[in-house]
């Protein structure tokens, strides 16, 4: 074991390289560059024996991991906003073709305007993709999860994607705990998986699905991420055990006897946090949920966690434009909406393009929530710091 | 250096593209595939761009393929096989696998000159050892023959009809293999599958350089290019016959040419053969022809037989 100062993109990489993949394919973009940087220093001097493709795209990127990771080797890339809107197209294929990639997603917004700052509509728009999603808040979590991320994938046989904060995470330095490499190495054993391109099999991957044939096809992909739920909480619970940590879907703060909570996503949690903490000294019930598995969305447990909530502020780092709502608030609404008695549901949006969200506009969101609380009704969206 | 094919007899009798898939009857692409796979052997995995040959070969629950093959998008067989190339590269030197597979890209003309030239060039950079194979039918069949870059002067497709303003497509198809050459590349060539030896000795010594390696092929479209189905291996004869297309390999850039025509045939004779260029007039078959004098005087191949 050992403890080294890391940033969220330095810890990813530290894990990429305990995980002794076998292909690299990288392509640079803000802020994810640090990732497939340090990843490159590692493969040059031998620290990782891997091969490290410098593709021309992040079309390409996932396009050669799809290739790659069918011959049974473990796969690496990493993006951001743009590049991985331009893998669009690739990662439904990723995901129906069963290929175990891990991909870091370094949270950042889409243009236009231009913008290299941290939001979430990048990782939003992939949402339906058929990848599992997991969330990091801190460097030690984007390394536990990358970990984390291999062991599911693997098992499960589907794409995940590890989203962490674009500049909060990726960029700020804490100090991370990395277990030894054997302890890494019993756990998720770098072994050859199926080679799907062997001549012993002369198997035909990505073919015509017929109307016929498609839709049992793609649900095979949708059962697979229905399964992974108990699997991934089973996984979870195993890598606790191992790694003496306390990770859930869903994180939890003083929700036991919360009676209004705001929801969220990534680092804004530290936050909302700190001003649910100060607000409690002042005798307010008040509790800060945080998704961490976003896909599969956790809709069971939320359920459980919102029992007798009154009003829940969902705070949402991305916009649906033209939609019911935004697509955090959409899917917390369609998770709540067979309780009995549901809570309240409250519409936030903050920090869009990297927007600074700071305590006071927390402490505006609780108050707004308490107001749902109090009346039973909840306004419109309320668009956090925007300037009118 | 492995087989040389000079004859029939030279030809393995296995069959790696199983009959009963669903191109178009008298389709070229087809008869390039097959040799293609004759050449090559079992040991590669084909990565098939989308169009024809993809559509038609893979309709589950059949598949025509006797060797492993990956359809993965449009755009990006090049970069799924420089995964798979690296992959195995990196299964080989950690003993994770001792298998050998020859990574084979194939992709059609929109598939390579159009929407995927940029990760075909990305691959050719950085020097992946597989073999990308166009097979070119000049348009988008798949699609129902419409322009691709690849679309020569003046033919017609459904997105370039001749009309009163319009002689057809008015710009000159790309040099795909000067593209690639450009690259600086081990191995470049074209090829024809009415040149069965030519093509295959061409497949063979593709697999055998280091590093990536390119087949321009030109297949002849009986539902695109509007000729009668028994006329195809016919048609690239006088493709080749013409000079319009040369049959030559560029070898670390040294370019040789590899069937010679020492009589060329008029242009006249391939363009009246075509429903797709019966509207164009005398004076673009010769600017046609000026085409094919240019090709032979380039390539060293003979005059026109009067």
């Amino acid at each position: 074991m050992k403890r080294l100062g890391l940033s969220g993109n330095y810890a990813v990489a530290y894990a990429v390289k305990m995980a002794d993949v076998d292909v690299i394919a990288a392509y640079p973009i803000t802020p994810q560059t640090t990732i497939v940087e340090k990843l490159a220093d590692f493969v040059a001097n031998g620290e990782l024996n891997a091969e490290y493709v410098n593709v021309e795209s992040e079309h390409s990127a996932m396009s050669a991991c799809v290739g790659a990771s069918l011959t049974g080797a473990r796969v690496f890339t990493a993006t951001s906003s743009q590049g991985l809107a331009y893998m669009h197209e690739v990662l439904f294929i990723a995901s129906v073709l069963r290929t175990p990639i891990v991909m870091a997603n370094v949270n950042r917004a889409l243009s236009a305007p231009l913008n290299i700052w941290n939001d979430h509509s990048d990782a939003m728009a992939e949402r339906d993709s058929g990848w599992i999603q997991l969330w990091a808040s801190s460097a030690q979590e984007a390394f536990d999860t990358t970990i984390e991320a291999f062991k599911i994938a693997e098992d499960i046989q589907l794409p995940v994607m590890v989203n962490i904060d674009g500049y909060i995470v990726s960029h700020t330095y804490e100090p991370v705990t990395l277990p030894d490499q054997e302890e890494i190495s019993g756990y998720i054993p770098s072994k050859p998986m199926t080679n799907r391109v062997s001549p012993r099999l002369a198997y035909s991957s990505g073919v015509v699905g017929p109307p016929e044939y498609y839709y049992e096809m793609k649900y095979q992909a949708v059962d697979a991420m229905e399964r992974s739920r108990q699997r991934i909480k089973e996984i979870e619970s195993d890598f606790n055990q191992r790694f003496g940590k306390d990770y859930k879907d869903i994180n939890t703060y003083h929700m036991d006897d919360a009676e209004y909570a705001l929801l969220i996503m990534g680092s804004m949690t530290g936050t909302a946090r700190v001003v649910a903490e100060s607000l409690r000294r002042k005798g307010e019930k008040v509790g800060v949920v945080s998704i961490r598995c976003f896909r599969p969305f956790p809709f069971e447990r939320l359920a459980e966690i919102f029992k007798g909530v009154r009003c829940v502020g969902v705070v949402d780092r991305a916009v649906m434009p033209g939609g019911p709502s935004n697509p955090l608030f959409v899917d917390v609404a369609s998770a709540l909406y067979g309780m009995a008695e549901r809570p309240v549901l409250q519409s936030f949006v903050a920090g869009l393009g990297g927007r600074d969200v700071p305590t006071d506009e927390f402490e505006l969101m609780f108050n707004k929530t308490k107001e749902g609380a109090r009346t039973g009704r909840a306004g419109p969206c309320v668009y956090v710091g925007l300037r009118e | 250096m492995s087989t040389v094919f000079r004859t029939i007899k030279d030809v393995p009798k296995e069959e790696y593209f199983a009959p009963g898939h669903r191109l178009c009857a008298g389709c070229t692409a087809a008869t390039a595939i097959r040799q293609i796979l004759k050449a090559a052997g079992r040991d590669v995995v084909v990565v098939t761009a989308t169009g024809c040959v993809e559509v038609a070969t893979s309709y589950f629950p059949q598949t025509a393929w006797r060797v492993p093959w990956v359809h993965v998008a449009f755009e990006n067989s090049a970069a799924v096989a420089s995964g798979i190339e690296v992959a195995m590269k990196a299964l080989n030197r950690k003993k994770k696998s001792d298998e050998k597979i020859h990574a084979i890209a194939l992709g059609g003309d929109g598939g390579t000159f159009d929407i995927g030239l940029q990760a075909l060039s990305g691959a050719l950079e950085r020097g992946h050892d597989f073999l990308y194979i166009c097979y070119d039918n000049e348009a988008y069949m798949n699609t129902g023959i419409q322009r691709s870059s690849a679309t020569p002067y003046c033919a017609a497709t459904t997105t370039c009809p001749p009309g009163r303003l319009s002689a057809g497509k008015m710009t000159q198809k790309k040099d795909l293999v000067a593209i690639a050459v450009a690259h600086e590349i081990p191995y470049a060539a074209t090829a024809c599958p009415s040149y069965p030896f030519d093509l295959m000795n061409k497949v063979r010594r593709a697999l055998d350089v280091e590093g990536p390696a390119l087949i321009h092929i030109l297949t002849p479209c009986p539902t695109g290019w509007r000729f009668d189905i028994n006329e195809g291996i016919d048609v690239g004869k006088l493709a080749v016959m013409t000079g319009l297309w040369p049959l030559y390999e560029v070898v670390n850039g040294v370019t040789k040419l590899t069937v010679q025509v020492p009589r060329r045939e008029p242009v006249k004779k391939y363009l009246k053969g075509q429903g797709r260029f019966k509207h164009v007039g005398e004076d673009v078959m010769k600017r046609i022809q000026e085409r094919a004098d240019l090709l032979a005087a380039k390539f060293g191949l003979g005059p026109v037989r009067q």
